[in-house]
């Protein structure tokens, strides 16, 4: 049994990649995302990890790299964040048609202009339709075990997607927190060897990355969402085989006292947790709060989200990002098509806030869901609210 | 029975649309293109080669005399061969279809 | 350069690894030039190709005109994913993992894949010292997409984004000189290399990838199509570049630097020019602009080789290769 470290989130993010042994590392620094590499360098550096690390010039050479190393049916490892992801953003669209199995941590930092190193999810709703199976993490320990988790998935042979892990930038890539890593032997038995059936390889050549005229182009396209929706079944496969070797379990939806809530917050990321202390003096206030994180945006959990606010009234939702002139924020108008069709849906009150790291306090969140619920009742004339702006 | 590539179903596609089959493009008759074809006096011929070193297309090999003939399902009548030949064998006429 | 024996069949291997039934032009001297370059090669090779004309002609889903393991993914990115390749091969090597020996990497751009939006990938590939070889198919133009200007267009040439009209007369920069950019990288070998002179270009591909570390050839190769000129002239065209000095065929190795072909005298460039469309608008004042830069850089070249003619040099002093 292994014990409980303190270990800033970055480092454990870099241990854990160790843990699962990858062959390529090819990685270009970028705030918040630094100390993931560094440390994946140091680690080669000392034999530690025996990987080839390729120092590239630039975020979309980095993908690039991964691209042919996964090609040739290694295992790839990269990180970035924000600039680097929109740099490397059309790499990104062709790597998931290739179907190739890299796993990707991405730092969330706001996206320019004006510049911001600090938290939020613009860059990773950028990349929303790119196709790679994308799972959030809400706190260091859980950014190590969707390491392992994500390995295992993209490289099984009925998904080869790659995955990419979100954690806050600075919220989480730069805390302590109080991890549990698995034991190597542990690991190596959850991820043997995986290869890839069409590598790239002189004993049996093929061609990748061909060009499709239109009489063609809607199939390959269509044997990737195939894919992609059919990978939920694989990635709960994973997750329930992860709690028996760890002992931790994840769900899609995450569900915070949420079952019978009337008013259920939902919110993706560590800005979660911090939403969740909210919630509790609220309860403890004799309020019918309730909470739901997203941990799976793709493929998009639409049973389990609808099952989880099944007896609730009021669904309010924050997103970290912001659509300009459209329906505010990418969550909620997510959460808002998943509803439409449905005979019984609460009524969803979208919220955009924590944009370019600006914070949200216990105090905060309960003013924003008293806010969500009064809007729920009177009803707004915007589309989508605005929490924490100075007019 | 094979499918034509337009009858191809999304589940037809090899992952990734990776093509699992080397120079299956050969199945491509590119002398469709031609407007002018070669035509040859192999008594000229000294079989030296230089037209397949200089053919793009890759098309020239040897007739079971030796001498080095253009395949006319490939040609596209570019008529480098002929330009190149020095002892003057190759010359191009125009398509008569 | 040696003399070619008359026997083609005994030293070139009969094998297309570059199959017929591709999608060139009618006499592309692009696809003359890749089928020439993978002749010189065996089969342990795995092939990265940048968007381009070659990839496209290739690879129209569900055929390709390839037996070798090819991967297209970019325009730009040809060197990095090679980069990726050649790690992963070490790596996979060193953990025993069941991959070939000696594999070669070659990655394959065109003019505006290599020297504009590929620079910085095949920049950074260099630099890091990748075990692999960057063959750079120079046509002079972006030509798949209809044949608009790139940095390797040469001076006064007609594309469909520098025209000549009333107030342009084309091409208002001078080409790019690529094979210098990479030499200044010190990688062990450069080269330059044209299909009209094919079992020079063989040999330089083959001794590019067999050279450990980074190896570049640059190949020039006659676009009938974007050139303006008659499908049957291409090997001509080719030949009269060289011998003009327009481009020059020489090595790199290690710094040093090696003249390909003992040229006396150089032809003088409108015998080249004339025929092609692309330069048919020309007046004699740009036409001896283009003949005095040639003169002027070819000069520069032989200074730096050792095996360089210098009578040749003395002799452009004199401006005897006149327009």
């Amino acid at each position: 049994m292994t014990t409980r470290v303190g270990v800033e989130v970055s480092i454990a993010l870099a241990d854990a990649v160790k843990l699962a042994n990858p062959d390529v590392i090819a990685a270009y620094p970028i705030t918040p995302q630094t100390h993931i590499v560094e440390h994946l360098a140091s680690l080669v550096a000392d034999g530690e990890l025996d990987a080839e690390y390729i120092p590239v010039e630039s975020e979309h050479s980095a993908m690039s790299a991964c691209l042919g190393s996964a090609a040739s049916g290694a295992r790839t490892f990269t990180a970035t964040a924000s600039q680097g992801l929109a740099l490397m953003n059309e790499v990104v669209f062709v790597g998931a048609p290739m179907r190739l199995p890299i796993v990707m941590a991405v730092a969330n930092r706001a996206l320019s202009s004006p510049l911001s190193i600090w938290c939020d999810h613009s860059d990773m709703m950028s990349v929303r339709d790119s196709g790679w199976i994308q799972i959030v993490g809400e706190n260091g320990q859980q950014c190590v075990d969707n390491i392992i988790c994500a390995f295992r998935i993209a490289e099984d042979k009925r998904v080869l997607l790659p995955v990419m892990l979100h954690l806050d930038g600075f919220n989480l890539t730069h805390v302590i927190e109080p991890i549990t890593f698995p034991e190597q032997e542990a690991v190596d038995k959850f991820l043997p060897r995986s290869p890839f059936p069409l590598p790239l390889n002189p004993d049996k050549p093929v061609a990748m990355g061909e060009f499709a005229p239109p009489f063609i182009f809607t199939e390959a396209k269509w044997a990737h969402e195939m894919v992609m929706t059919n990978s939920k079944k694989v990635i709960k496969e994973v997750w329930d085989e992860y709690e028996k070797a760890f002992g931790r379990k994840y769900y899609a939806v995450e569900k915070y006292h949420s079952d019978g809530a009337k008013v259920v917050l939902m919110t993706m990321g560590a800005i979660g947790e911090t939403a969740s202390v909210a919630i509790d003096e609220m309860i403890a206030d004799g309020q019918d709060v309730g909470q739901i994180r997203l941990r799976l945006w793709r493929p998009f959990p639409f049973e389990e989200l609808r099952e989880s606010v099944k007896d609730t009234d009021v669904l309010i939702v924050l997103d970290r990002a912001i659509s300009y002139g459209g329906p505010g924020g990418p969550l909620a108008s997510e959460v808002k098509s998943a509803f439409y069709d449905q005979a019984k849906k609460p009524k969803i009150v979208s919220f955009v806030g924590g944009l370019g790291g600006r914070d949200i306090t216990v105090a905060g969140f309960k003013d924003l869901i008293n806010k969500g619920v009064e809007i729920a009742k009177t009803g707004s004339k915007n589309e989508y609210e605005i929490y924490g702006v100075r007019e | 029975m094979a499918k034509s590539e337009t009858e191809l179903t999304w589940k037809d596609l090899e992952i990734g649309c990776i093509i699992n089959d080397p120079g299956s493009a050969r199945k491509y008759e590119s002398g469709t293109w031609r407007s002018q074809r070669p035509t040859y006096d192999f008594n000229k011929c000294i079989k030296c080669g230089m037209c397949a070193m200089f053919c793009p297309e890759g098309c020239i090999d040897q007739n079971e005399d030796g001498h080095f003939e253009a395949n006319l399902f490939y040609c596209k009548g570019c008529g480098i061969c002929a330009r190149e030949c020095w002892p003057r064998v190759i010359k191009m006429v125009e398509e008569e279809e | 350069m040696e003399k070619y024996s008359v026997y083609v069949p005994r030293l070139i291997k009969k094998q297309e690894n570059f199959a017929p039934g591709h999608r060139a032009c009618i006499g592309c001297g692009e696809a003359l030039a890749v089928r020439l370059a993978f002749k010189a090669l065996d089969n342990n090779v795995i092939v990265v190709n940048a968007t381009g004309c070659m990839e496209i002609v290739a690879s129209q889903l569900p055929n390709t005109t390839w037996h070798l393991p090819w991967i297209h993914t970019l325009f730009e990115n040809a060197a990095a994913v090679a980069s990726g390749i050649e790690s992963a091969y070490k790596a996979m090597r060193r953990k025993g993992m069941a991959v070939p020996d000696n594999t070669k990497i070659v990655a394959l751009g065109g003019d505006g894949a290599t020297s504009d939006i590929g620079l910085q990938a095949i920049s950074g590939a260099l630099e890091r010292g990748h075990d692999f070889t960057y063959i750079c198919l120079d046509n002079e133009a972006y030509m798949n997409t209809g044949i608009q200007r790139s940095s390797a267009t040469p001076f006064g040439a007609v594309t469909t984004t520098s025209p000549a009209g009333k107030k342009s007369f084309g091409q208002f920069s001078w080409k790019k000189n690529m094979p210098e950019i990479v030499a200044a990288h010190n990688i062990p070998y450069v080269a330059t290399a044209c299909h009209s002179y094919p079992f020079d270009l063989m040999e330089k591909v083959k001794k590019a990838v067999n050279t450990p570390g980074p190896a570049y050839v640059h190949v020039l190769n006659v676009c009938p199509t974007g050139w303006r000129s008659a499908t049957d002239t291409v090997i001509k065209l080719g030949r009269l570049a060289v011998e003009t000095g327009v481009f020059p065929l020489y090595e790199v190795e290690n710094g040093e630097y090696k003249m390909s072909l003992d040229l006396p005298k150089l032809k003088p460039v409108t015998s080249y020019l004339k025929g092609q469309g692309r330069f048919r608008h020309l007046s004699d004042d740009l036409i001896q602009q283009i003949q005095d830069r040639v003169n002027l850089d070819y000069e520069k070249l032989l200074g730096k080789a050792k095996n360089g003619n210098k009578r040749t040099a003395r002799n452009s002093k004199k401006g005897t290769a006149k327009a």
